[in-house]
């Protein structure tokens, strides 16, 4: 935690130097993992690129702004056939994507609605309603799912002579790029401070002119928009569709990426979402055991780091700041 | 009930009444005025609705008041939502202070900034650190950490950021030391000097009389005395019940039974 020291400071996204050797190396090695890693990895990275959109989204609206949803497979699943059958239409992918993003965004704000009377395990159960109801609808719905061949989606054709999975990997890091920086201006501007401010004391928040009903409500648009734009990236990924994709499993496993990247934390989020894409990598061989992990990181997290993998970063920031001497 | 004194009005209270589930009366049929750019206080026992007095006026009880007017520099804001009233230049400091306690000194002032666009931000940050010194060294602390003088300091500050017309204050000296309450107060003394008008609720009535220019005795959601300071602190009833002043029967369980036998209200 730095003690900032002038308004000029506070708007400014990076602020130390030191930060900015880190961050620049970072996206730096990012631009150039496709030269020295496989192929499978560089898939996988473009598949975490996807998913850190859609935590960062939850995290905006768990972590920031204290709404609990169980409910984003449904968002996803929106964003997604929003897409599917946009680009099936012909329209360009832009189009599609934004689409993908607006109708995530109204659903949000319609799920919103509750958590203006309910909270915490209440408000979890009405989202995860409405993730269990989007994905009923899908699976009974051929119209809207495809039925059984599911939907098949048109990809995008690589340029610039890049391979196939070069192209959707610098894509989606571009991509996520420009939702990690919107991220952070978000939780940097008054919205953002509205959001933490409900989220910590919402009769203080009220009484220091802060409109509950618009903010919770936003906190759900934009959560849900940035779920809705992850669906559609994973369509034009993916190229196919099935309402067995979105499943109540998949609302866990971007809620697990919250917790376990650590609550109000956009780098958590990211490392949240590496960590839900790795371990059934790395647990290929036994997929049931994958719930057993997800579960087993939460309690430990929980016990020995509350704050997540950005809670064990921000230590390591702190402690090498001071080494050798402290 | 009248109040000859009370001419220009900066917030008019007429007739409200405040239920509870829709059946307990809270307040009952409850008028005052608070003149502009003076600290008035409301004093009371415990649950004569002097907290539900604060949040009704503040919007924080949905639906309420039932019945009666409340006007803030004549306009009526009447069951108007909370942001609006906090917009209109009523800030309320609730009982528990109302902190973000998770986050920092600094973070809880920007949150009080929360909305303003005008140039005399850096000013009013510097007033109130002019104020409460010890907020300026505090800046990276976590509210919660701090302790309770300092976080009705920052509650104080917090609500001074938003430049109210009203400051409403629900017991700032509520389990203060005695010296860190009388800190507490000296602030409000020089921040009422500075032209804010202040409503104060408190139970420590030693401390409210001392620096309030008119004073309201509240029980029962009904105001039964009202007056100048200096009037309620003479007056035989005030003195026994409020200021201690009555031995130790008026302090007594028995005491209070027999004093409800036979006050003049």
């Amino acid at each position: 935690m730095d003690l900032i020291e002038s308004y000029r400071e506070e708007l400014q996204l990076i602020r130390k130097p030191w930060t900015r050797v880190w961050v620049g190396g970072l996206v730096l090695a990012l631009i150039l993992l496709p030269l020295y890693c496989p192929e499978a990895t560089v898939y996988v990275a473009t598949i975490i690129c996807i998913y850190a959109i859609g935590v960062q989204g939850q995290n905006l609206l768990i972590g920031y702004t204290g709404q609990i949803s169980f409910g984003q497979a449904g968002f996803l699943a929106i964003g997604a056939f929003t897409f599917g059958h946009l680009a099936r239409l012909g329209l360009p992918w832009p189009a599609c994507l934004l689409a993908a993003g607006v109708a995530a965004g109204l659903f949000g704000i319609i799920v919103g609605f509750p958590s203006l009377r309910l909270k915490g395990p209440y408000l979890a159960i009405a989202t995860m309603g409405f993730g269990i109801a989007v994905y009923q609808v899908l699976v009974n719905s051929e119209l809207l799912s495809g039925g059984r061949m599911g939907l098949s989606v048109p990809k995008i054709d690589p340029l610039f002579g890049l391979s196939r999975i070069t192209f959707n990997y610098y894509f989606n890091l571009a991509i996520a790029l420009l939702f990690t920086l919107v991220s952070y201006n978000i939780i940097s501007s008054y919205m953002g401070r509205a959001f933490i401010a409900v989220r910590d004391n919402d009769i203080a928040a009220e009484v220091i002119g802060v409109n509950l009903t618009h903010y919770k409500l936003l906190s759900f648009a934009i959560s849900s928009f940035y779920t809705g734009i992850q669906g559609g990236l994973y369509a034009l990924l993916i190229g196919y569709l099935e309402p067995n994709m979105f499943t109540f499993m998949e609302s866990i496993t971007l809620f697990v990426a919250v917790i376990v990247g650590g609550l109000a934390s956009i780098e958590g989020a990211i490392m949240g979402a590496a960590f839900v894409i790795l371990v059934p990598q790395f647990f290929s061989a036994y997929k049931e055991m994958v719930p057993v992990v997800y579960g087993t990181a939460i309690i430990v997290l929980l016990i020995f780091q509350p704050l997540g993998f950005a809670g064990i970063w921000m230590k390591t920031r702190l402690y090498l700041r001071n080494w050798p001497f402290r | 009930m009248s109040n000859e004194s009370v001419e220009t009005p900066l917030l008019k209270i007429e007739g409200i009444e405040t239920l509870y589930f829709d059946r307990i009366y809270a307040l009952h049929g409850l008028s005052l005025q608070v003149r502009e750019k003076e600290i008035f206080t409301v004093l009371g026992p415990n649950g004569a609705g002097k907290t539900t007095l604060l949040k009704t006026i503040a919007g924080l009880l949905k639906d309420q008041p039932k019945k009666g007017t409340i006007q803030f520099s004549g306009r009526n804001i009447h069951r108007a939502a909370p942001e609006k009233v906090a917009g209109m230049g009523i800030v309320y400091v609730p009982e528990d202070r109302g902190l973000f306690r998770e986050l920092t000194v600094k973070e809880n002032l920007d949150l009080g900034l929360w909305g303003r666009r005008d140039k005399d931000i850096q000013g009013d940050v510097e007033n109130v650190h002019r104020l409460f010194p010890i907020l300026k060294g505090r800046s990276d602390q976590q509210a919660e950490t701090l302790s309770g003088g300092e976080q009705q300091m920052l509650a104080i500050a917090r609500a001074l950021l938003r430049r109210p017309k009203l400051l409403m204050l629900d017991e700032p000296s509520l389990g203060l030391a005695p010296m860190v309450g009388r800190t507490v107060y000296d602030a409000l003394r020089e921040i009422s000097q500075g032209g804010t008008t202040i409503l104060l609720v408190e139970q420590n009535a030693r401390m409210a009389l001392g620096i309030a220019n008119y004073g309201y005795i509240m029980e029962s959601g009904r105001i039964v005395l009202e007056g100048t300071a200096k009037d309620l602190s003479e007056n035989e009833d005030v003195q026994e019940l409020y200021l201690g002043l009555g031995g130790e029967a008026a302090a007594s369980p028995k005491g209070w039974r027999l004093y409800k036998k036979r006050r003049r209200w």
